[in-house]
């Protein structure tokens, strides 16, 4: 059969992948809202917490559609779409593609002149490569969870404690991960040391952001603009995002 | 049905969805070389799976240690099928049982967790396969080097509010932390973008050790 990266059998198979995903997803979705409204929770809650979800989600979603378009010149648009809408982020499926192809000693590759075995290949490193977490998931799930709650048997309020330190932590790294560009850098030229202001501007859109979120929470205790609460994150990430517009542009 | 029953039940559909989403994810490129009649060669494609495992494996046992306990029971099984978890679905269940008033541990948050992670999986797939729909149109606005500012910086958008909101409550027990991530990956060459799926246990273990250290003195 003529191979294409954009070839209709591959938009087929993505399809039907990202179909089982989705079920899972209502199906878990129907399960959770049943169950809540079973243990007496609110439906108003259960429905609050769908909207703030999906209001959560759209900005980060469009960034991994970008992140899709990033893939497309290289490996068409079908397979790109299954990684990054299961499993994979643009993180980690980009450095795997790249790495297919340097073990194929190519230069470089692009969807027009891939071969089907060069495509296959990446494939098969991009699946596999990021593989664990998806068995390995299953597997440990109920040990962990299981640990978790004798934990909090023991100790509720040192549980409480644990789950903060846990969120608190994962912040701290990507504070980090925000000022990575700042100080010294690893570069093919050797250790440089960044300070100038083109490196600050992830810095400066997380202080807008947090900004946005002050005003919002100022907002909403001064003025009781309750429907802010559900807004106030997205606002600011969007705000932010925006902002980071003419903020590079002024210190370009 | 009590909750550890409802539990029980949650573990049993995780794993039997997992059975049938791994199937499909992992027989995906088996079926490609079936189709084309194209088989990599053995050699390349071990070489190029141990570069990529050495890294993205360690990260993968690193999430599953430390997200399930945050994602809870239902979360943890479509969480990490669905992907994007510390960009996306962790945040957004945390921000999610956060703005609900319940607490991780507890079976209102499983049902939390769980809704919320479905709904953003959802939306997800949603917003990408609309564009899709419309790449022609709109691909060369999305490769305009005007936008590349807004969507290269989601992660500070995102953790600036979220941080703001969490390490403010929680000051005492972030403050370390913070230094010493910003020490570390200001002075440290090698902390680079690609490390922070390192980082986060680290940084979620000094936590820990610190938070207990003021637990057993009564400083929180």
């Amino acid at each position: 059969m003529d191979f294409s990266v954009n070839h209709p059998l591959i938009f087929i198979m993505t399809a039907v992948v990202l179909l089982v995903v989705a079920a899972q997803s209502v199906f878990f979705l129907v399960k959770a809202y049943r169950r809540g409204v079973e243990i007496g929770m609110e439906k108003s809650v259960l429905n609050a917490t769908i909207k703030r979800s999906a209001l959560f989600t759209i900005a980060p979603a469009v960034a991994i559609f970008i992140g899709l378009v990033s893939l497309v010149k290289m490996l068409g648009v079908a397979f790109p779409w299954l990684r990054l809408s299961v499993i994979g982020a643009v993180t980690y499926e980009l450095p795997a593609a790249e790495t297919a192809v340097s073990a194929m000693n190519l230069p470089s590759l692009t969807a027009e002149t891939m071969t089907a075995q060069q495509f296959v290949t990446i494939a098969f490193v991009m699946t596999f490569g990021i593989s664990l977490s998806l068995i390995l998931a299953p597997i440990t799930c109920k040990r962990i969870t299981g640990g978790m709650l004798k934990i909090k048997k023991k100790d509720e309020r040192w549980m409480d404690l644990f789950m903060a330190s846990m969120f608190v932590g994962m912040l701290a790294a990507f504070l980090g991960y925000i000022v990575c560009d700042l100080g010294f850098v690893q570069t093919d030229a050797g250790i440089e040391f960044h300070y100038q202001l083109e490196y600050w501007i992830p810095v400066f859109v997380m202080f807008i952001s947090a900004a946005i979120m002050c005003i919002c929470g100022i907002l909403l205790k001064k003025l009781n603009w309750k429907w802010l609460n559900d807004y106030a994150l997205p606002l600011s990430m969007v705000g932010a995002m925006a902002l980071a517009i003419p903020i590079s542009i002024l210190i370009s | 049905m009590d909750s550890q029953t409802y539990i029980n039940k949650v573990h049993k559909w995780g794993r039997i969805w997992a059975v049938i989403t791994s199937t499909c994810i992992l027989a995906y490129p088996f079926i490609l070389a079936i189709v084309f009649g194209a088989w990599p060669k053995a050699s390349t494609t071990l070489y190029a799976l141990g570069s990529v495992a050495i890294t993205f494996w360690t990260v993968g046992f690193i999430e599953v240690l430390t997200y399930t306990p945050m994602l809870g029971v239902g979360g943890t099984y479509l969480g990490f099928v669905t992907g994007n978890l510390s960009s996306l679905k962790v945040p957004c269940a945390l921000d999610s049982m956060d703005k609900a008033g319940v607490k991780a541990d507890s079976e209102e948050g499983e049902v939390i967790s769980t809704i919320s992670i479905a709904t953003s999986s959802i939306v997800t797939m949603a917003v990408i396969a609309i564009g899709v729909a419309f790449l022609s149109l709109i691909y060369d606005f999305l490769q305009s080097e005007a936008l590349a500012p807004a969507f290269d910086n989601v992660l500070p958008a995102l953790f600036g509010a979220l941080g703001v909101v969490y390490l403010s409550r929680y000051f005492k027990i972030a403050i370390l932390p913070i230094c010493v991530m910003l020490v570390l990956f200001i002075f440290v060459p090698y902390l680079n973008s690609g490390m922070v799926g390192i980082m986060i246990p680290v940084s979620m273990i000094i936590t820990l050790v610190y938070s207990r250290i003021l637990y057993k003195k009564n400083k929180i």
